[in-house]
């Protein structure tokens, strides 16, 4: 059975040094819907056995009320990562994102170590998702693959600092550099009905840039970004809430889908125009994305 | 376990805690300094304790310099200078004596 | 005896003072009494001049001796001298038995310690003391109590006779050889020096110290020459550095801007904020952060503010500036740009008794419709401490915190829940220093609660998106992550009383014990 949680809301997702007490103790206040607890990059490489303790115990006692705990695990070449896993399915941890991803072994490999972890300490089978991180070219071209690699695996995200490094160019702020990544990836994501994840904007004077950042990639089709500052956090709940007349509209379609299929009645009509069935899916988003942002009030 | 060898874990950030732990002969020597001795002192000696005991310790000089850390980061602390003092970093004992 | 907040007043304090406790915070409303008048020794004579050579002289001529009061105030703030300086010469001379009544006292004033030790200086009367003062005072090193009031309370203290203030020293930005000071100009210009009229007005002999000595008249004066005895001009009287700061950034904090936009939410959803509302905030991030949102929310909505009042920053100038406020009353300022304001003609300077004072015919702080304040502690009843630090050791000032929440309509107190371990919401304030039934709101990262006695508040916000929590709920959700403090261990001995705007007793600060683990 799917794991009901691989397809939770997740239109913000928080980057946390796991070795900082004064970030992860109470993060959730600010309402992200992951937070992603790193061990990786933002610890010094001396530290990293330190930040597993501090990982755990938070996992275990602090309650993040609702937010998703991902956590970043050192990349699969570093002699890290086994432990990391270990130490975060142990604690507790809902998902497990991997670095650097570019093959399907990758996934494979990550998938056996939390599912041996999972056994170890007696956490039910299937209960920690896993997320792949794109860093590179080779895993932008192997990214359908990779979405199609796990049955835990929930999405991908984009990491577009050592991408761009991989492309030999930078990022620029046009998002020019990031196109072909972007496009390739939401694609791939969709065509394996897992969700996809833009990288992080890291200029934290220009808020500007990064609206117009947010909205792009929501036209796109991206279900969220990554983010580096809980100052983000609006910003992109705001431009991922359905407008006013998209959920009344949303709304009308449900309603009248479902009451006409009661009949048994498969002509459906809207404010006078006939729509399609095609559009059920759609609107049913809708109003569950309005649900999540806390702005329909609706019965549906 | 036993301490052979003096090890430090943790900041002196605000939040954090620094524990260090050396070798010792006369059961567990406990030195704390605070920034929320007045409140939270006894809480602290708790978790300490507490720890120490789940990690079969019994014989060490243990300082800890607060800077109001919760209990979940003075354990994370007390355990990081343990595991270091013993050169243990793999296959540690999640949800056993680390709990 | 257990006052209207239901602290103990120990019967011996009572008995000490002459005191009674606190009755509620209008128990005074009414009270007749006559003002008290200072000894006044007249200058006739245009051959003498006022201009003495040193504080030492200074000293000698104003005929110092052991147990006088020695008035202070506090518009240079940590780049303040003068307390330093005189105390120095006070000390020098082998006088003991010092009273300093200062508007306040900080860090700048560490170097005074040594002075409380020997006993030169025997009583503190201030809004509040910082640094190792506040340490000497809390281990119990001042030999008579220290008494912390508020602005106002100063003010009603020295009026009603209750202080007499011997000597004032009146540090003066610009000063004439004939007295006259002005806030404004020099080295270190702090704007206005509302704290020290009624030093001017109620001090036996008033001595004005300057480092920039200008032609007479220094008009218009703050201080008139009327009222000052002696002018010493010094080399420096403060550190314009530590004066008045260049604005502060607006903060980025998250958590301070979440707190801000809550404040500044429930502002606009209370009938007060309406064309012609009056407003104060503090000098913290968030409280400077919700003046530049409700500006905004001012401007999109088209709402005028009549008056501002405070302590000022650039935020609330700017206000003066885009022409959104009619005025500002300045008791003082706390950056360069409201030190420029000063110079705009609907920028007022009132004195502390205009703005504060209990005890007159009436104070601004009575015509507020809010006041954004901060907090050491708040506990379930809504009583505030802003003096004692959670540890026991006194460490804030009252400030206009009193004055303020008495007057304004909606006194709404912005404190995050946690600072470090110590929950800033708890069961029983470690000292109460402003009245729970002066505060209506408490804002906080995780919250907001309403005085329950609001009704009307809590009616008007009913329907409003925000995260209203009870205040039971704020401890609850505190201690459900820091865990429940102890209680903090104190010895017998009272250091100090915190004085109520009407001078009963709200609480006594009682020496700090040595901590000790319960199960040696």
């Amino acid at each position: 059975m799917m794991n009901p949680e691989k397809k939770r809301l997740r239109r913000t997702m928080m980057f946390l040094n796991a070795q900082k007490p004064g970030l992860i103790k109470d993060p959730y206040i600010y309402k992200p819907d992951s937070i992603m607890l790193d061990l990786e990059d933002a610890v010094a490489e001396n530290q990293k056995d330190a930040a597993r303790f501090s990982l755990y115990h938070a996992l275990r006692e602090i309650n993040y009320h609702g937010c998703e705990r991902v956590v970043r695990i050192n990349a699969l070449d570093t002699p890290y990562w086994k432990e990391d896993i270990r130490c975060a399915v142990a604690g507790g941890c809902d998902s497990i994102r991997i670095p650097k991803t570019e093959r399907t072994e990758d996934v494979k490999l990550v998938e056996e170590a939390v599912a041996a972890a999972e056994k170890e300490f007696h956490i039910p089978e299937g209960r920690t998702l896993i997320m792949a991180a794109i860093e590179s070219a080779r895993g932008v071209m192997k990214v359908l693959d990779i979405c199609e690699s796990s049955e835990r695996l929930f999405g991908i995200a984009l990491s577009g600092g050592d991408y761009t490094k991989d492309l030999q160019t930078h990022i620029t702020g046009t998002g020019v550099e990031l196109m072909g990544a972007r496009q390739n990836m939401i694609i791939a994501a969709r065509a394996a009905g897992v969700q996809c994840f833009d990288t992080v904007y890291t200029n934290l004077n220009d808020m500007e840039g990064f609206r117009k950042e947010v909205e792009s990639i929501h036209l796109m089709g991206f279900d969220g970004k990554s983010i580096i500052n809980p100052r983000q956090i609006r910003i992109v709940h705001e431009i991922f809430t359905p407008t006013f007349k998209d959920i009344i509209f949303a709304e009308k379609v449900v309603k009248e889908i479902d009451d006409k299929k009661a009949k048994g009645i498969g002509v459906f009509t809207v404010d006078g125009k006939m729509i399609d069935i095609a559009f059920y899916d759609g609107a049913v988003r809708t109003i569950y994305m309005a649900k999540a942002a806390g702005v329909y009030k609706g019965d549906l | 376990m036993e301490i052979v060898q003096p090890a430090m874990a943790g900041t002196l950030e605000s939040s954090d805690c620094q524990v260090t732990v050396e070798p010792g002969d006369d059961g567990i020597e406990f030195n704390l300094e605070s920034v929320v001795i007045n409140q939270y002192g006894n809480q602290i000696k708790k978790v300490v304790m507490e720890t120490l005991k789940n990690m079969e310790v019994s014989q060490v000089k243990i300082s800890v310099i607060d800077k109001g850390a919760l209990d979940c980061t003075i354990k994370a602390r007390v355990e990081g200078a343990l595991f270091r003092s013993a050169g243990q970093f793999d296959n540690l004992p999640w949800g056993g004596a680390v709990r | 005896m257990i006052n209207a907040v239901g602290r103990d007043i120990p019967e011996e304090v009572l008995k000490a003072t002459g005191k009674e406790v606190f009755q509620g915070v209008h128990y005074k409303d009414g009270y007749t009494y006559k003002k008290d008048g200072p000894v006044t020794r007249c200058v006739s004579d245009n051959k003498k001049s006022k201009l003495v050579d040193s504080i030492y002289d200074v000293l000698i001529k104003c005929n110092i001796k052991d147990g006088m009061t020695l008035g202070f105030h506090h518009h240079f703030r940590e780049g303040d001298y003068i307390v330093n300086m005189v105390m120095e010469e006070v000390h020098r001379l082998g006088i003991k038995d010092i009273t300093i009544c200062a508007s306040s006292l900080g860090k700048a004033h560490d170097p005074i310690v040594p002075y409380i030790e020997d006993g030169t200086i025997t009583n503190i009367q201030s809004s509040g003391v910082r640094g190792k003062i506040g340490k000497a005072i809390s281990s119990g090193k001042l030999k008579g109590l220290a008494i912390m009031r508020s602005h106002g309370g100063r003010v009603r203290a020295i009026e009603s006779g209750e202080t007499r203030i011997d000597i004032a020293f009146i540090g003066a930005p610009t000063c004439d050889d004939y007295g006259n000071c002005r806030g404004i100009g020099g080295k270190s210009n702090c704007g206005v020096l509302s704290y020290a009229l009624v030093d001017g007005d109620y001090a036996d002999q008033v001595v004005a110290i300057t480092d920039c000595l200008v032609p007479f008249p220094n008009f218009p004066a703050h201080i008139s020459m009327t009222k000052v005895d002696y002018v010493v001009v010094a080399d420096a009287i403060g550190n314009p550095d530590k004066i008045a700061t260049g604005a502060a950034k607006p903060t980025t904090d998250m958590r301070k801007l979440m707190m801000a936009d809550y404040c500044t939410q429930f502002v606009v959803n209370t009938p007060y904020f309406k064309d012609g509302f009056s407003y104060q905030t503090g000098v913290g991030g968030a409280s400077i952060a919700s003046t530049i949102s409700l500006a905004r929310i001012m401007k999109e909505r088209n709402i005028r503010m009549r008056f501002g009042v405070g302590g000022l920053t650039k935020p609330m100038c700017d206000l003066l500036a885009n022409d959104q406020v009619d005025c500002l009353l300045d008791t003082q300022d706390f950056d360069l740009d409201a030190v420029e304001s000063v110079k705009d003609l609907k920028h007022f300077r009132i004195s502390a008794g205009e703005y504060a004072n209990p005890f007159n015919k009436g104070a601004v702080v009575n015509k507020l419709d809010f006041v954004i304040l901060a907090a050491l502690e708040v506990d379930v009843n809504f009583n505030c401490n802003v003096v004692v630090g959670s540890d026991g050791e006194i460490t804030g000032a009252q400030g206009g915190h009193p004055d303020t929440a008495a007057g304004a309509k909606c006194a709404i107190v912005i404190v995050p829940l946690l600072q470090g371990r110590i929950p800033a919401v708890c069961t029983e304030v470690t000292a109460v220093t402003t009245p729970g039934e002066s505060i209506d709101v408490v804002v906080t990262d995780y919250g907001i609660a309403i005085n329950p006695k609001r009704q009307d508040l809590i009616d008007c916000m009913k329907g409003v998106d925000l995260p209203f929590k009870t205040i039971e709920e704020l401890r609850d959700i505190a201690y459900s992550i820091v865990g429940e403090p102890e209680r903090v261990e104190f010895d017998d001995k009272v250091v100090g009383i915190i004085e109520s705007r009407d001078g009963t007793i709200l609480d006594v600060v009682r020496k700090v014990k040595e901590y000790t683990f319960t199960d040696n």
